[in-house]
């Protein structure tokens, strides 16, 4: 099969054959951008640039499996390199614009709390870089003792820890808060968030290396992406829980995830986890970047807006029932995630009368600290129509929000943090839609 | 010396969980007790090597490089290497080219919170002048980030400003300058106050 593969790419004409082996070609999608901002469309065409997302060359469409009637009569099929998902289960992302872009997790199809790295949500400004690990540094100066120049093998050299922390984006859920259609999945409500078992070095071990002078009170994280990303983060959380890390569920980071490195704020929002991490400079004061002033700043009905807001408040969303599933009577599990950027969740509760009564659901792992927990309630339906809702609350005594009470605090136009508690309607026919009208 | 550290880490994280207990504290996980340690992992990083990745400006000037540019200029360059996206007027191609240039009548009052459709433009949203500077020499034109020349980027600068009715059209700027900018709705920005617990903020 591989040979068979390698064998038809040499056979192809050069213009072709780049398009197959190229494994992110930028030239084209970047090509792409430019004829669509000048409305140019047919120049693209005419000069045979494909128009798809991304520019990738379309993949050959896969050969159909044979499924035998009975899989114990036959032999199965043999070992792999690299294993692949059932042929059953086709999850996938929703990637949406072109290198300043997104593609959320598809929470409805995924148990536990774990996200597999290859359905972990994308958030980019600048597109996904190709870093070679071999000539990737990091620097770390400004207020320290010795400005510190560091190779990946030598990152990787210091102390390791390994633990399980969700990045959410702050950006998650904006459109299910303004505009609460029925026909949202959980994929569209929430699907930028995802969970991993990350190993990497405390920051404080490599601040420490380099000589943190007492003076500073803020550092500013810098991408090696295209937008060279930079945000501005206190001090305090970089002694505190922050991690750099090159590990994503076992393996190296995915390059969305930030390959070969990336920074990681436990519970703050996502844009401050800096890919790609290149840089590290501490100072007196934040940078004001274009990430902490023109976005990921939330306006507020008082005419202010609040700036260098990091923690993400505690939010759940049911995984499932959920739209498009449309149910048969009797018994089923809702279940879904519930996570907060303060620390632990003590509770998640669940109604199936939209609100009027609310039963303790069951949480596994309890253990999670800035880690989802895993809910579910077992509910019999009966027929009638039903709305499910989710609440959380963390250890800080924090109870998720209904949107209203959201509504009233931050106004419909306000631009990132949204968690209002949201749910699934269930017809008396057994279709399932999404009610975010709490 | 390894395994003591690692030990360290081990007890370090055990401390704080059982502070916890104690003192509720939400982040539980953290590293703040790991004895500070040298490892001497790495080298120097030269001044040059320092210089060449240090293209930050602060929000007071800190970091502008020499050079300077008129609004006029930047008006020309702009038409050149940023209209095609952002359009001529600076309003944009929305949902992926953002306005970048407005001073909306409706917009001004800093009602965002009311209304998701009032356009942030430059002038009627950032709090801070150097961003633009700092934002527009990293990462644009788009296509060619870090192509402009500190002179352009200054020049830009002036023109976003000027177009934004922050600066007059005949404006020059330079560091000094730039710096002095203030922008209109610079006090809107308030510290994050919320700190979990009952209060929904
Ligand atoms: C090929 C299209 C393209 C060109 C050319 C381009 N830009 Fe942009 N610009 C974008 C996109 C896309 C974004 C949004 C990036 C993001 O959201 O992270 C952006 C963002 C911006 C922003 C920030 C807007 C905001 O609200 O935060 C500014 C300022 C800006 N560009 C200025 C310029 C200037 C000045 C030039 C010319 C030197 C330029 N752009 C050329 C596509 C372009």
């Amino acid at each position: 099969m591989t040979k068979r593969m390698a064998g038809s790419t040499t056979e192809l004409p050069p213009a072709a054959r780049d398009a197959v082996t190229t494994p992110a070609d930028e030239s084209i999608s970047r090509r792409d951008l430019i004829a669509g901002a000048a409305g140019a469309i047919g120049v693209a065409v005419a000069a045979g640039i494909p128009l798809v997302a991304g520019g990738q060359a379309a993949k050959a469409a896969p050969v159909a499996p044979v499924v035998p009637a009975d899989p114990t009569k036959l032999q199965g099929a043999p070992t792999s390199q690299v294993g692949s998902r059932s042929t059953f289960f086709k999850p996938s992302r929703t990637p949406f614009g072109e290198t300043v872009g997104n593609s959320l997790t598809p929470l409805q199809d995924l148990a536990g709390t774990i996200t597999p790295a290859d359905l972990h949500f994308e958030r980019h400004h600048a597109g996904v870089p190709l870093i070679d690990p071999a000539r990737h540094t990091l620097l770390i100066h400004g207020l320290v003792e010795t400005p510190l120049m560091l190779t990946m093998d030598e990152v990787k050299r210091f102390p390791q820890v390994t633990r399980t922390y969700f990045i959410e984006c702050s950006g998650n859920g904006r459109n299910a808060y303004r505009e609460p259609k029925p026909d949202l999945t959980p994929q569209k409500v929430a699907g930028l968030v995802s969970n991993t078992e990350w190993t990497g070095v405390p920051l404080k071990v490599l601040l420490d290396e380099a000589g943190a002078k007492p003076e500073a009170t803020w550092f500013l994280a810098e991408g090696g992406d295209a937008c060279v990303m930079t945000r501005s983060i206190p001090m305090a959380k970089a002694m505190d829980d922050a991690m750099v890390v090159w590990t994503q569920n076992g393996e190296p980071l995915r390059p969305e995830q930030g390959f070969p490195l990336r920074l990681l704020l436990p519970g703050w929002e996502g844009n401050t986890s800096v890919k790609w991490l290149r840089r590290l400079e501490l100072g007196t004061r934040p940078w004001a970047t274009r990430w902490e002033t023109s976005k990921y700043t939330d306006p507020l009905p008082d005419g202010t807006a609040r700036q260098y807001s990091f923690d993400m408040d505690a939010k759940s969303i049911i995984t499932a029932p959920a739209f498009p599933q449309v149910l048969s009577r009797g018994w089923w599990p809702v279940t879904g995630l519930a996570w907060t950027g303060r620390g632990r969740i003590t509770r998640v509760e669940v109604s199936t009368d939209n609100g009027r009564s609310w039963t303790d659901a069951e949480l596994t792992p309890t253990t999670g600290v800035k880690a989802p927990v895993r809910f579910t309630h077992y509910w019999e339906w009966n027929g009638k129509e039903a709305v499910l809702l989710s609440r959380a609350t963390d250890e800080t005594g924090y109870v998720q929000p209904t949107r209203k009470e959201l509504l009233k605090v931050r106004g419909i136009g306000t631009d990132f943090h949204f968690n209002p508690i949201v749910g699934w309607k269930v017809a008396a026919d057994g279709k399932v839609t999404f009610h975010g009208e709490t | 010396m390894r395994r003591t550290v690692i030990i360290g880490l081990v007890l370090a994280t055990a401390a704080c969980a059982g502070d916890r207990v104690a003192s509720d504290t939400p982040t539980a996980a953290g590293f703040s007790s790991i004895p500070a340690r040298h490892y001497g992992l790495g080298r120097a990083a030269t001044p040059a090597e320092v210089a060449a990745l240090d293209i930050d400006v602060g929000p007071d000037g800190e970091g502008l490089p020499a050079g300077s540019g008129t609004a006029t200029l930047g008006a020309d360059i702009y038409q050149k290497k940023c209209a095609m996206c952002h359009g001529p007027k600076g309003l944009g191609m929305p949902p992926a080219f953002p306005l970048i240039i407005s001073r909306d009548p409706k917009a001004e009052g800093f009602k965002f919170a009311s209304d998701p459709k009032l356009p942030k433009s430059i002038g009627n949203y950032w709090p801070d002048a150097t961003t633009v500077f700092d934002y527009v020499r990293r990462a644009m034109p788009l296509l060619q980030p870090g192509s402009l020349t500190n002179d352009e980027v200054y020049a830009l600068t002036a023109y976003l400003l000027a177009a934004n009715e922050v600066i007059p059209m005949s404006a020059t700027l330079d560091s000094a300058s730039l710096m002095q900018v203030k922008m209109p709705y610079r006090d809107k920005f308030v510290p994050d106050d919320r700190r979990g617990g009952r209060e929904v903020k």
